[in-house]
């Protein structure tokens, strides 16, 4: 893999749990050199326990309320907290892993290093407009297959690389509930790009992206009414993706998906997870006839903009269905003005 | 673990030959209770060797003369689009069809690789064209959907396609095999590997000879659907699909003999195939399983080949990204008449040839109703016949 510059990176961690001892000793190895913006949960009550030897700024409640003020801070509870990372940070490139993961190991047995491979996803070009068969052309060893056309061999720019998961995968509950013993152990060494168009679910546990490229399109709106502090309450993540996909697709960047894996550890209960009323199944099935229809108008050309239309779009489409989708408009308008008064003042 | 069910009387494997069909002997054990269909291209007077003990017919040019008649212009000659013939004459459910420089590849533990059953699993599990999902095939061993994935999308949809992959000699234009002679895509772990390309006859290529390499892989443990609204270049060496379904769209068109391309015959296949499938809301795979691809042809031959095809496929393209077909065209057969006006009326201001490719297309659809037909199977016993 290329050599990457620490300089242009930040890596963001949501500490949703107070001890990350065990997480940044895992990590040391791929985090060492980089700076680090670990920002608590403001519902965490404890202090956090952070290890020694790391570059790193931690932002609790307090700096939240300064930046944004205190009615805005609610806007970064639970796994949301990253976003303000992602807001104050000044790198061109974020890499997001959550605090429950650890470096997964290569069939060869190494340590993976989801860092570089997500900056190096992020560094070369994506290719959605047409489907490589033997996936990353760019990769070493690998290139476009006969009947590619030539054309479209430059690619475009990678907004994001969303990573996966080894052992416990982001499954939702119901699946994870009737298949308890069901583990991810498939390494598939693939980066691909997702095509033009396509939808996906993207998951927050491991994603990395071009902040001065899509920064404002990493939207901390959907929330779930009973939002918990296991990813199988939340489907924060996949709004944003959804979202993320969509600007991507409308501004002529790709959005990647494979590599890096991460080491899930145990955690949670999907059973009892279950026991809450699971609204994310419905809001999921109204977002997605939205996203399939949706067009942003050609005006359109800034992420701010791109943003706000689609703000404007959910409101008026799935503002009727349920009040998640009012107040995830909101927070998306909201986003971008913060976005906004944050990173003018530089 | 269900098993997978062998469809030994559904599915027939077609294989394109010009010369001998050696490589069936390490295909022996997982083809041999199939039924074989053997387009012999080239020379119809020459005999092909085909190892003891396979239930085959076999067809060379006069038989597809004979039994087409004037219908025979849309099947090429001298190129291995002539496979296509064997679609057309097959009863069966499934095909699979083959290079006849394809072998059996390992996975990364050693173990050889049963292709045909895994294009078969890939064909009797649903695709998922719809919404992309991260952990690739949820209908497989081990994996499933991810969270968020739309629950009312999760029955997925009918697998018409299964397109397979291959380890060795990548399937590279040949422009790029001119500026990466040595590039294979091997086995994870595998150090070594040979080059032996049958053009060591040429002077500038003899280094070829004796190189042995040490290459980084990937073998690429996944199976995925290609997203709806998405093109891909379609590979004809290791291939699989359900004709009942998609078989009219599988023209592989004119090339070779007296044609001014070659080695577009998949492409356009696939290229039509992608766009049917997607109105007709049917999913195509593509990745496992892996066949080792022993044979690279001479890079200066096939650019002589591509040559057209490099210019063409940039209108191509877009035009079939731009395709809608209309609602009243229910059946492939439909479909596929109506994307053969719409290449004349388009493409054929690119070349004239597009004009003629039309031509084909409707002749083929012509040829494959009349052969497909109840009195179809009026068409004679092709020559060769064992077991």
């Amino acid at each position: 893999m290329a050599e990457i510059n620490k300089n242009e990176v930040d890596i963001v961690i949501g500490a949703v749990n107070a001890d990350l001892t065990q997480f940044l000793s895992s990590w040391r190895p791929f985090f060492s050199g980089f700076h680090l913006i670990v920002v608590k949960d403001p519902e965490l009550k404890d202090e956090l326990n952070i290890p020694d030897g790391f570059d790193v700024d931690v932002y609790s409640k307090t700096d939240m309320e300064k930046v944004v003020g205190a009615s805005n801070s609610s806007m970064f509870s639970g796994y949301s907290c990253r976003y303000f990372g992602y807001l104050i940070s000044k790198k061109k490139y974020i890499v997001s892993i959550d605090d429950d993961c650890v470096p997964a190991k290569d069939p060869k047995g190494f340590l993976v290093d989801a860092v570089s491979q997500h900056v190096n996803n992020l560094e070369k070009p994506a290719t959605p407009l047409f489907f490589n068969t033997l996936y990353d052309p760019y990769t070493e060893g690998a290139d476009f297959v006969r009947g590619y056309p030539f054309s479209l061999r430059e690619g475009v720019p990678c907004a994001a690389s969303c990573g996966l998961w080894l052992n416990l995968a982001d499954l939702d509950a119901p699946t994870q509930a009737l298949k308890t013993e069901q583990r991810n152990t498939t390494y598939v060494d693939a980066v691909l790009t997702v095509p033009l168009k396509a939808m996906l679910p993207i998951s927050g546990i491991n994603i990395a992206f071009n902040r001065e490229l899509v920064g404002p399109a990493l939207v901390p709106a959907l929330r779930l009414a009973g939002e918990g502090k296991v990813r199988w309450e939340t489907l924060e993540d996949v709004w944003c993706g959804m979202c993320l996909k969509h600007i991507s697709d409308h501004l002529g960047y790709g959005v990647k998906t494979g590599l890096p894996y991460v080491w899930r550890n145990e955690r949670g209960d999907a059973v009892e997870s279950l026991r809450k009323k699971w609204e994310g199944m419905k809001l999921m099935e109204k977002s997605v006839p939205f996203f399939e229809s949706l067009k942003l108008p050609e005006t359109a050309l800034k992420v701010e903009d791109c943003v706000i239309e689609l703000a404007k779009a959910v409101k008026e489409q799935l503002g009727s269905e349920d009040a998640a989708f009012t107040q995830a408009a909101d927070a998306m308008v909201k986003w971008v003005q913060l976005w906004n008064s944050v990173n003018s003042s530089e | 673990m269900k098993p997978t069910p062998m469809l030994k009387d559904e599915l027939d494997i077609v294989i394109p030959t010009i010369r001998n069909l050696d490589f069936l002997e390490m295909w022996r054990p997982f083809f041999e209770q199939y039924h074989l269909i053997i387009i012999q291209d080239g020379d119809p007077s020459k005999t092909i060797n085909i190892p003891q003990g396979f239930d085959y017919e076999l067809y060379n040019r006069n038989d597809i003369n004979r039994i087409l008649g004037p219908k025979a212009s849309c099947i090429s000659f001298k190129d291995s689009a002539c496979r296509c013939f064997g679609y057309m004459v097959s009863k069966k459910k499934y095909i699979f069809t083959i290079d006849d420089d394809c072998f059996v590849a390992k996975d990364p533990s050693g173990k050889e690789i049963n292709a045909l059953e895994q294009h078969i699993k890939n064909l009797l599990t649903p695709s998922t064209p719809h919404f992309f999902n991260t952990l690739y095939d949820p209908y497989g061993d081990g994996a499933d959907f991810v969270r968020g994935y739309p629950f009312s999308m999760r029955e997925g949809a009918i697998t018409a396609v299964s397109h397979g992959l291959w380890l060795n000699i990548p399937d590279y234009d040949a422009p790029t095999q001119l500026v990466k002679p040595l590039e294979r895509n091997t086995r994870k772990f595998e150090q070594t590997s040979f080059a032996m390309p049958p053009f060591f006859l040429e002077p500038v290529l003899l280094f070829y000879l004796l190189v042995s390499v040490l290459v980084k892989c990937r073998y690429v443990d996944a199976v995925m659907t290609i997203p709806k609204g998405t093109l891909f270049p379609m590979c004809g060496m290791n291939l699989a699909f359900d004709r009942e379904l998609i078989g009219p769209a599988m023209y592989f068109g004119l090339m070779g003999d007296g044609q001014p391309i070659g080695r577009y015959d998949d492409m356009w296949a696939g290229w039509c195939v992608k766009v049917i499938c997607d109105h007709m809301g049917w999913g195509v795979k593509t990745g496992l399983p892996y066949i080792w691809h022993s044979k690279a042809s001479n890079p200066l031959v096939n650019l002589r080949k591509e040559y057209n095809g490099i210019f063409w496929q940039e209108e191509a393209i877009p035009f079939f990204q731009s395709v809608t077909l209309p609602k009243e065209c229910t059946s492939v057969q439909q479909c596929y008449i109506e994307m053969a006006k719409l290449v004349k009326e388009k493409l054929g201001k690119v070349d004239p040839y597009f004009i003629k490719l039309a031509d084909g297309m409707v002749t083929w659809i012509e040829a494959w109703d009349e052969i497909n037909s109840p009195d179809g199977a009026k068409a004679k016993a092709p020559v060769g016949k064992d077991k």
